[in-house]
C-alpha cells in the first residue's frame, strides 16, 4: 500500500494520496499529468495526507463503498465506490478549508489574463465553474475553479490550479466550446448531479507559481434566456458578499477582514447575469483590454 | 510499546529538541501536534522559548494557521462568557467557569492555544433549574431531547443536557458535579463550590488552583475516550508547572484530594504526567500519593493501558495494543461511572445505534 503513494505539488501545497484502488491513480495520473510529483523524502515536507480506500470487508466489498482517510480520520460519510475519484477532490477541498488558515480562502472560481485576476464568487449551481471553465479554454489562465487563496500579507491571490470540476449540462456545453479540452470519467449519480472534471491547460499548471493581484470581483448568475448583463455593485456590499463565501473568514479575524477590504478596495466590482457562454468570454475579454 | 518517544511529547517534554529535526520529521511532528489538539499550544511554547524564528516555514505556516484560529477562538470566548455573564447578573449568583474555559479566564498557561467546543459551568443543583430557564429565556434551547437521553442526562449525569444558542450556535454544559450522580467516588460539590476564588478584572469565578488540577484529573482518568487524552494529559503538565510556584500547593493538593475523595484520579495525574512529560513534581509528594494505591498488579495494568491510551491520538504513535488499550478503558470508564444495572442496558443501546447508524460516536 505504502509503494502506491503519490506525492505532488498542487498550488502551494505539497500533497500526499494512498490508494488501493486503481482508479484513482489512474485519474490522479491523467488530470494531474503536468504537475510536479515527488519521490519520498527527508527534506520534503507534506503538507496533507489523503487515503481513498475501502473501509473494511463489509463496506468496501459487499456494500461496494469507499472512504477517505484524512491522515488517518474519517470526516465524512463513505461513498459509492464509482466515486473514488471525486471524493479524492473533495477530501481535498475540506482539508483546505479547515486546515489552512494562513491564507483567506473563498469559495470562488479565479482566473487571470494580462497579469490581473477575475474572481468569480457565487453560491453552487450559479455557474462560476462553467465561466471558468470557459475561460479557461479561451486563453485565461486558471488559478483555481474551487477556491480563491490570498496572502494575507501582500493580498496577492495564489493559483491552486485543479481540475476543474463541471456538472451536468456544462460539460456538454464546455465539450463543445473547447474540443481540445480533456476531460476525465464521468461520475453519474453525485450528489452533485453527473460530474466530470476537465484537465487544467499545461500553461496554467507551470505557471502555478506566478501570483497575482485581483482587478475584478464578480458575482455570476446564470439564467437561462438571459441577457448578458454586468452591473456594478458597491464595495462594502462586495466585501461582505465575499465574508460570506469566504471558508475561513470567521476564524481569521481581524487579518481576513483587513486583507479582504484591501482586495476589494483594488478591485472592480460586478454582478454578473449571462446564458451564452460566447457573449460572456467577448465581454470578459474586452474588460481585460 | 515503542521505545523512543513520539516527537510531540519530547518537544513538549524540551521545545529545545525541535531544532534537530529534518523536514521529515516536522512533518511527522505537525501531524501528531494537529491530531492531539495541542498544535497551537506547541507553538506558544515555542514562543515563550524564542524558537519559533527557527521553525522551517514549511512547517511554520501551520503552527500559525493554528494560533490564529486559537486567537480568534479566545477572542469569542470572551463574548461568549460575557453573554452567560449577563444571564448570571439577572439570577443574582456567580458564574463558575470549569476547565478550557477557566484557564483561559484565569489566564493559565494551560489556555494558550487551547481549543474547546464548549462553555463548561457549575451551579449548586438546587439552583439548576433556575440557570436552565434563565438560559433559555435569553436564548439557549436544549438539545438531546429524546425522552432517553434527557433521563440519562437528569437523572444520572453531573450535568443537564448541553444546551445551544440559538443565534450563536455556542454549546454550553451546565453541571452540578464534577462526576456523574452515579459513580463511585462522587465528591460533594458543595466543597468545590466553596473554595471557588474570583477572577481579579472579571465577573468570573474558578476553581480553586488545586480543585482546577484535580478536576482536570478527575475528568481524564473517568474519560472513555481518548481522541483528547494527551491533551488532557498536557493541561495537567502546564497547571502543575505553574501552580509548583504556590504557596503549600502540593500538601494542599493531596489534602484537597482526600477531602473530595478523588486520590485515585489524581495519584494517576502525578502519575502518568512524571511517567509521559517528565513533569517534575517533588520526590516525596509522588511517594505519599502511593499509600493511595497499594495493588502492584493493578499499578503494572493500568501503566500498561494508560501508558498507551494517554499518547497522541495519531496512528504514529500507536502500538499493536493501543486500540485494545483504548477499548479495556471505554469499558472501564462506564464501569466506574455507572452501577451495572443502568451499564449494561446503557452501552446495549449504545452499541445498537451504532450499528444501525443512527449514531455517529
Amino acid at each position: 500500500m505504502d509503494s502506491k503513494g503519490i506525492l505532488l505539488q498542487i498550488g502551494p501545497f505539497t500533497v500526499r494520496l494512498d490508494s488501493c484502488i486503481d482508479v484513482v491513480n489512474q485519474s490522479v495520473n491523467n488530470l494531474y499529468a503536468d504537475y510536479n510529483f515527488f519521490e519520498e523524502a527527508s527534506d520534503i515536507f507534506t503538507d496533507f495526507y489523503i487515503r481513498i480506500d475501502r473501509p473494511n470487508f463489509y463496506r468496501g466489498y459487499l456494500r461496494s463503498q469507499v472512504q477517505c482517510y484524512v491522515d488517518g480520520i474519517t470526516p465524512f460519510k463513505p461513498l459509492p465506490i464509482a466515486q473514488s475519484y471525486p471524493f479524492f477532490e473533495w477530501g481535498l477541498n475540506w482539508i483546505i478549508a479547515s486546515h489552512v488558515h494562513y491564507y483567506l480562502l473563498i469559495h470562488a472560481a479565479v482566473v487571470e489574463k494580462n497579469g490581473h485576476v477575475l474572481i468569480l464568487c457565487g453560491e453552487p449551481g450559479a455557474g462560476k465553474s462553467t465561466l471558468c471553465a470557459a475561460l479557461a479554454s479561451r486563453g485565461w489562465r486558471l488559478f483555481s475553479d474551487e477556491m480563491a487563496v490570498i496572502d494575507l500579507q501582500t493580498n496577492e491571490v495564489i493559483p491552486c490550479v485543479r481540475p476543474i470540476s463541471l456538472k451536468n449540462k456544462a460539460i456538454d456545453l464546455i465539450g463543445k466550446l473547447a474540443p481540445d479540452a480533456v476531460f476525465g470519467e464521468s461520475y453519474p449519480e453525485t450528489t452533485k448531479g453527473t460530474l466530470s472534471h476537465m484537465k487544467p491547460m499545461k500553461e496554467s499548471v507551470l505557471r502555478g507559481n506566478e501570483r497575482a493581484f485581483c482587478k475584478w470581483v464578480v458575482f455570476p448568475q446564470y439564467r437561462e434566456g438571459s441577457k448578458t448583463c454586468l452591473t456594478s455593485i458597491e464595495k462594502d456590499q462586495t466585501v461582505i458578499k465575499l465574508a460570506k463565501n469566504s471558508f475561513n473568514y470567521n476564524a481569521l479575524g481581524s487579518l481576513g477582514f483587513n486583507s479582504l477590504c484591501d482586495m476589494v478596495e483594488e478591485s472592480h466590482c460586478y454582478e454578473f447575469e449571462y446564458s451564452d457562454l460566447n457573449e460572456a468570454i467577448t465581454l470578459f475579454d474586452k474588460l481585460a483590454y | 510499546m515503542n521505545t523512543q518517544n513520539p516527537l510531540i511529547v519530547s518537544v513538549l517534554i524540551d521545545p529545545k529538541t525541535s531544532l534537530d529535526l529534518n523536514l521529515q520529521q516536522w512533518d511527522l511532528l505537525i501531524r501528531q501536534a494537529r491530531r492531539s489538539g495541542v498544535l497551537a499550544r506547541f507553538g506558544f511554547m515555542l514562543e515563550r522559548n524564542g524558537l519559533l524564528a527557527d521553525v522551517p516555514s514549511v512547517a511554520l505556516k501551520h503552527i500559525q494557521s493554528t494560533q490564529t484560529y486559537a486567537y480568534q477562538m479566545a477572542m469569542s470566548l470572551k463574548w461568549e462568557i460575557h453573554c452567560i455573564q449577563k444571564v448570571f447578573d439577572t439570577l443574582e449568583m456567580p458564574l463558575v467557569l470549569l476547565k478550557g474555559t477557566a484557564y483561559t479566564v484565569a489566564n493559565n498557561v494551560a489556555a494558550a492555544g487551547r481549543f474547546f467546543s464548549d462553555v463548561d459551568i457549575l451551579v449548586p443543583e438546587d439552583r439548576i433549574e433556575d440557570v436552565e430557564r434563565a438560559l433559555i429565556h435569553w436564548g439557549w434551547k436544549a438539545t438531546y431531547l429524546d425522552a432517553y437521553d434527557q433521563r440519562f442526562y437528569r437523572e444520572w449525569m453531573h450535568e443537564i443536557p448541553p444546551m445551544e444558542h440559538m443565534q450563536r450556535h455556542t454549546t454550553i454544559d451546565v453541571h452540578h458535579n464534577i462526576l456523574p450522580r452515579t459513580g463511585r467516588f462522587c465528591p460533594n460539590p458543595k466543597l468545590l463550590l466553596a473554595n471557588a476564588v474570583k477572577v481579579s478584572d472579571e465577573n468570573a469565578w474558578v476553581l480553586s488552583s488545586e480543585d482546577r488540577v484535580i478536576h482536570s484529573a478527575t475528568h481524564l482518568f473517568h474519560e472513555g475516550e481518548f481522541d483528547h487524552g494527551f491533551r488532557d494529559l498536557s493541561d495537567l503538565d502546564l497547571l502543575l508547572k505553574e501552580f509548583n510556584s504556590l504557596d503549600n500547593f502540593w500538601e494542599n493538593l493531596l489534602k484537597r484530594a482526600e477531602e473530595l475523595n478523588q486520590q485515585i484520579p489524581l495519584y494517576y495525574a502525578l502519575r502518568y504526567t512524571t511517567l509521559i512529560l517528565k513533569t517534575p513534581i517533588p520526590r516525596e509528594v509522588l511517594d505519599d500519593c502511593k499509600l493511595w494505591y497499594p495493588n502492584g498488579i493493578q499499578r503494572e495494568i493500568m501503566d500498561w493501558l494508560f501508558c498507551r491510551a494517554l499518547m497522541p491520538n495519531h496512528p504514529s504513535c500507536d502500538d499493536y495494543w493501543t486500540g485494545f488499550a483504548r477499548w479495556v478503558l471505554y469499558i472501564r470508564s462506564h464501569w466506574i461511572k455507572m452501577p451495572v444495572r443502568i451499564l449494561v442496558p446503557h452501552l446495549c443501546r449504545k452499541g445498537w445505534l451504532r450499528l444501525t447508524e443512527q449514531e455517529d460516536h
